[in-house]
């Protein structure tokens, strides 16, 4: 395998019109005879299939939910960012695209990161177009807001509702070109397989979740556009059913796969209140403005906050980043939240958590302002805790909340199967090794409305004359039979324990030894309990019932075997990474302040991985890294 | 060249209602739609409305004597004099208060029919409203009491087929020898219960199928349905009662 | 705390369904009430019963993809809360809880809790959007929005589609959720020039396969983001002038 990043030559700045020109087009007439399958229809998914149905390809859409809307892009709360400069606060499209590659710690491709900020502009326009209900001012322009520690304000928002209205704007462009014929919708339906044909991608073989029925679907290309595979951790705040299993499936069959060790872990998240815990929910990181983050110094104290006086309070933030206090970026706030956790003062019936106080803020701004503020959001939590934060103070700690490390793909979003394209969150992404605030609905549309279209299209321009490969092909009935194997075994199983049990398991382990911090001695003993865990899942699982109809235990068990093999990955891809950078923390790689320590000259590379094989060793390949226009330096907030 | 069936929801679900036909004429057009027949519904019952207030407040005249309410309804047989010749204005009232009436009838037993369509199967549990009150929900009773009571009424004291006595141009005679019977008097006034629960309720509705909501009026709307009910309702169940009493006759 | 369960059982669209009864106990007055269904179902499992299949997913009232009738309202008691906000601190220890799924012609049931929503979608297909292709648009700030509009645009653009209003409307009506969509795009001026498209194409599009409103009122309260009635309204006014507005564009008298 060969890593071809196709970034083509010339200055950066008019890299993406230049290659945009030398592209191939294809005769409006010959666009109907090209077929096109889009697995998943969030952002990025449901983008992409509108977009590439508005040029006339005929587009069949995926999506295991009932309905496109429901895609986990709905849940972001607080902004997409936008080089509009709207602010007059000196911002630019270089400054964008500066601070995504340092917020990155240096581990994302300069030129697409260059595009992604380009291309934020035009996102803006088409999402106001369709009518994304942005906040106002009162003289009728949009308002910015800054978000997520940058100094500039660039981010556009729609009350906490940002990623919902984004993905119905992009939902009801997706079912205006259903309604025009262009796309085909198939919902309630899960991609099992990527189907490989002379080294091209020629289709997918799906399962339908309703009847069980397994179908092959070809295609001159396909996108995958299926999300994070943040629930790898089994808590986070991903939707239940947000997996990796179509990403996953296409590394089986010859996609590499990049930085899997790269995960974001958002510090603003409300505890787990016991073992029953299903699912995390995130509260937004702008209660950080005006909230102070405090533990109590004595861990044995027991006393409510408000009998704890300030003297018996550690700020901790603000003691350890005089500077930048409780704003510090959300891997240094997610860390420090762990160690004070870890050291026995965590708060809370389960000592989970570090308090979240408004107390000062209330007393500099009144309630009344406070709660115009974040009143939605504190309502949010009093409905989960049954606390109100104006009584007592809010409690947090930080989850899993966003993957950076994904499919491998080049500059055309093509992955390193021909014909295989993958946007959003399911590629390794513009955000290197961490991404900021408010950018993550920016590159799923900016991949989907802008980037696929066009690449999707030149690909295709090459395919012309060519016919989709008959279903009928071996690979495709091979492929098929997997899906049946498969599921016969786990229904054949009858094991002891359900698949949410030996989920969990595997959770623990990666949430603990891949997660906020790694160490070599952790990440290899992982390596050895995955796979045990792995055989266990296999011999004991009990999933009842059969493949022939609505089977929520049948779907999660094809889901988790995914996720064993994923979090196998992360924990090599960890143990291999000898350096902190971004959501890597390597607590062997560390100041002598407990800082990230990088190190640009062994690691400068995107680590991607290639599949060998069930039970082989995955082989690392390495795409080189150059800086020509943002120069490393060593990020500090102290 | 879309393929078959393109919307997802062709293949699951089975339509319960047809597409009004876009060619037919704009009023019926208009009414083959559930929206097109709550505006029906919600403008003849304005007319009823109308008539209604007009013929409560009229037979308040009875409290003014015999003489009093026959010229009162001989008024309305000379309306229009000398331009129409006696009776014709009347009669086109009665025209239009029929036709308001068919309209309203039949929209709601066609959404009434619809919506046992939309809901095939019901809910198998006790079901707990909030909001729908029993006005809302039992304005599929109140409607065919009135209605049965309207004909009955017609009879008694228009036509004169069920009235024991019945004088042309005596209404005041009519009225209260009809009413002296204690059965006619317990479905007067049962009757006008179910009218005036039916107003309640509609007289509320009617804002809202008709698209009147602004900040302004809101509030008032359930006022104006409540005082509006309970006039109507205290006026018209006063005549049985001023028989009963022998205040009248 | 501990709860009887009341849930409705059927294997699919046609068989017959039952209720069947389930013990929970041990169940924490944080947990939400499908964290409650996930205790029972773990149960199941073990006991060698199918579990009990809902729909779902993001678990934070955003998505809309869960939604029940519970002690028979759309996603159970409390205010604008989805089944999955629902925590079980607001019923009282040792409750009966009557589980039962969405029923309306416009969504079949697929099995036990989960039903098909498609038809929502059907709707928006007919004209929920603003009809501009990628690319075609203006610059953002050429268009501009006053706060007021933006605002009020964006209260019902909250929607989140999960049928509640159906559900809870004793005719089965999808009113609230049409009216919501309409209004969010008929208020922008971004969406002006389908205005009258939109609603003749929605509203009757929406009438194939639901009941009609009587202004019962029962789903602004089953909504999960409050949205009022009053789109409702709005919707019925811009239905009407439609009829006679569509043909004028044409210049027609």
């Amino acid at each position: 395998m060969e890593l071809n990043a196709h970034v083509p030559e010339g200055p950066i700045e008019t890299l993406w019109n230049e290659h945009k020109f030398n592209m191939r087009l294809v005769n409006p007439a010959n666009k109907r005879n090209f077929k096109v399958i889009v697995i998943g229809t969030g952002l990025a998914g449901a983008a992409a299939a509108a977009s590439l149905g508005e040029l006339g390809y005929n587009v069949t859409a995926f999506t295991y939910h009932d309905s496109p809307r429901r895609a986990h892009s709905i849940a972001a709360q607080g902004g997409i960012n936008a080089a509009k400069n709207y602010a007059n606060d000196g911002d630019s499209v270089h400054r964008l695209f500066y601070d995504t590659v340092k917020g990155g710690d240096f581990r994302s491709r300069e030129a697409n990161v260059y595009r992604l900020a380009q291309t934020s502009v035009s996102i803006i326009d088409q999402c106001v177009a369709q009518g994304v209900p942005f906040a106002r001012e009162y003289g009728g322009g949009l308002e910015n807001r800054s978000f997520g520690g940058v100094q500039v304000s660039r981010t556009f928002y729609a009350r906490g509702q940002t990623g919902q209205q984004l993905l119905l704007g992009a939902y009801q462009s997706l079912m205006r070109q259903v309604d025009a014929g262009t796309v085909r919708l198939v919902p309630r339906t899960e991609m099992l397989d990527v189907v490989v044909v002379d080294g091209k991608a020629a289709g997918v073989v799906v399962r339908d979740l309703v009847t069980g029925e397994v179908s092959s679907h070809s295609a001159h290309a396909v996108v995958l556009a299926s999300g994070g595979y943040g629930n790898v951790y089994y808590l986070s705040t991903n939707a239940k059913k947000s997996n990796a299993t179509a990403a996953w499936r296409a590394h089986r069959k010859g996609a590499a796969f990049a930085n899997a060790c790269f995960t974001q872990i958002h510090p603003t998240c409300i505890p787990a209140s016991g073992a029953h815990q299903s699912k995390l929910t995130l509260m937004s990181e702008s209660l950080r403005n005006d909230g102070r983050i405090w533990v109590p110094k004595d861990q044995n104290d027991v006393r409510p906050a408000d009998e704890i006086p300030e003297t018996d309070r550690d700020y901790y933030l603000e003691r350890r980043y005089p500077a930048f206090g409780n704003l510090v970026p959300r891997d240094v706030a997610s860390r420090a939240a762990k160690r004070e956790v870890d050291s026995g003062r965590g708060v809370g019936p389960l000592k989970n958590g570090v308090y979240l106080d408004f107390n000062a803020a209330v007393d500099r701004l009144g309630e009344k302002e406070i709660f115009e503020r974040y009143g939605n959001l504190f309502e949010m939590y009093e409905r989960i805790t049954g606390e109100d934060p104006f009584d007592t103070p809010m409690r947090i700690y930080p989850a899993t909340h966003y993957t950076m490390g994904g499919l491998w793909v080049d500059y055309n979003l093509q992955s390193t199967i021909p014909g295989l394209f993958v946007g959003g969150e399911a590629n390794f992404s513009d955000h290197g090794a961490n991404r900021l605030g408010a950018s993550a609905l920016m590159q799923g549309l900016a991949d989907g409305y802008f980037v696929l279209p066009a690449t999707v299209g030149d690909y295709l321009a090459g395919m012309l004359g060519t016919k989709t490969v008959d279903t009928a092909h071996e690979e495709f009935k091979k492929s098929e039979a997997d899906v049946a194997d498969q599921t016969r075994r786990f229904l054949g199983t009858n094991g002891k324990h359900s698949v949410d049990h030996f989920h969990k398991e595997l959770g623990k382990i990666v949430w603990d030894r891949i997660g906020m911090e790694r160490d070599k001695a952790g990440l290899e003993s992982a390596l050895r309990d995955i796979p045990a865990l792995r055989e266990d899942f296999y011999r004991d699982v009990k999933i009842l019932g059969d493949g022939e109809g609505l089977n929520d235990s049948l779907e999660k068990a094809f889901r988790v075997a995914d996720f064993f093999e994923l979090a196998e990955l992360m924990a090599q891809d960890a143990l291999h990474r000898e350096e902190s950078c971004g959501g890597h923390f390597r607590v062997e790689h560390q100041t002598e302040d407990g800082e990230a320590e990088r190190d640009d000259e062994n690691f400068s590379y995107v680590g991607a991985w290639e599949w060998k094989g069930t039970g082989q060793a995955e082989v690392l390949h390495k795409e080189p890294l150059t800086f020509n226009y943002v120069h490393p330096t060593q990020r500090s907030y102290k | 060249m879309a393929a078959s069936p393109r919307s997802t929801v062709e293949a699951a679900v089975k339509p319960i209602s047809r597409r009004p036909a876009s060619n037919a004429p704009w009023p019926l057009n208009i009414y083959a739609s559930a929206v097109g027949k709550k505006w029906t519904m919600a403008i003849t019952g304005l007319i009823g409305m109308g008539f209604i207030t007009v013929h409560m407040l009229g037979n308040l005249k009875i409290y003014l004597g015999r003489e009093e309410l026959n010229h009162y309804a001989e008024g309305l047989r000379i309306f229009g004099d000398p331009f129409v010749p006696r009776g014709v204005v009347l009669d086109i009232l009665r025209i239009v208060l029929f036709i308001a009436l068919v309209l309203h009838v039949h929209a709601a037993y066609s959404l009434w029919m619809t919506n046992r369509r939309a809901r095939p199967v019901a809910y198998a549990s006790r079901r707990d409203y909030i909001a729908a009150n029993w006005a809302s929900r039992t304005m599929i009773w109140t409607g065919p009491i009135v209605l049965l009571f309207i004909a009955f009424h017609l009879l008694d004291l228009t036509f004169g087929n069920l009235n024991p006595s019945f004088i042309e141009g005596d209404v005041y005679h009519n009225v209260v020898a009809s009413l002296q019977r204690m059965p006619v008097m317990i479905v007067y006034i049962l009757a006008n219960a179910a009218l005036g629960i039916h107003l309640w309720h509609g007289a509320w509705s009617l804002f809202q199928s008709i698209g009147v909501n602004n900040p302004y009026l809101n509030g008032v709307r359930r006022v104006f349905a409540t005082v509006f009910a309970l006039a109507i309702v205290m006026g018209n169940v006063s005549f049985p009662i001023a028989v009963a009493l022998r205040i009248v006759g | 705390m501990q709860f009887t369960l009341k849930v409705w059982r059927q294997t699919g669209p046609s068989e017959k369904g039952a209720f069947a009864t389930y013990d929970a106990s041990g169940i924490s007055e944080d947990m939400s009430f499908l964290e409650v269904l996930d205790v029972v179902n773990e149960d199941l499992i073990e006991a060698g019963t199918e579990p009990i299949a809902f729909d779902h997913d993001c678990r934070e009232g955003i998505c809309g993809s869960c939604g029940m009738m519970v002690n028979g309202q759309a996603h159970g008691p409390g205010t604008r809360t989805a089944t999955c906000q629902l925590h079980m601190r607001v019923f009282n220890d040792g409750d009966t809880i009557v589980v039962e799924p969405w029923r309306s012609a416009a969504f079949p049931l697929v099995r036990d809790l989960v039903v098909n929503r498609s038809a929502l979608d059907r709707i928006v297909e007919s004209g929920g959007f603003i009809s501009v292709s990628t690319g075609a648009a203006t610059e953002a700030n050429l268009i501009p929005v006053p706060k007021v509009v933006a605002d009020a645009a964006m209260d019902v653009a909250e929607c989140i589609g999960c049928g509640a209003c159906v559900a809870a409307c004793p005719n089965g009506a999808a009113q609230l959720f049409t009216a919501a969509k309409m209004q969010h795009l008929n208020l922008l001026p971004q969406g002006q020039s389908e205005r009258y498209q939109r609603a003749e194409r929605m509203v009757e599009t929406m009438e194939e396969y639901f009941g009609g409103c009587t202004n019962h009122g029962e789903c602004q309260f089953a909504c999960p983001k409050g949205i009022s009635i009053d789109v409702i309204a709005y919707m019925n006014r811009d239905y009407m002038a439609a009829k006679t507005k569509n043909r004028k564009l044409t210049g027609q008298a």
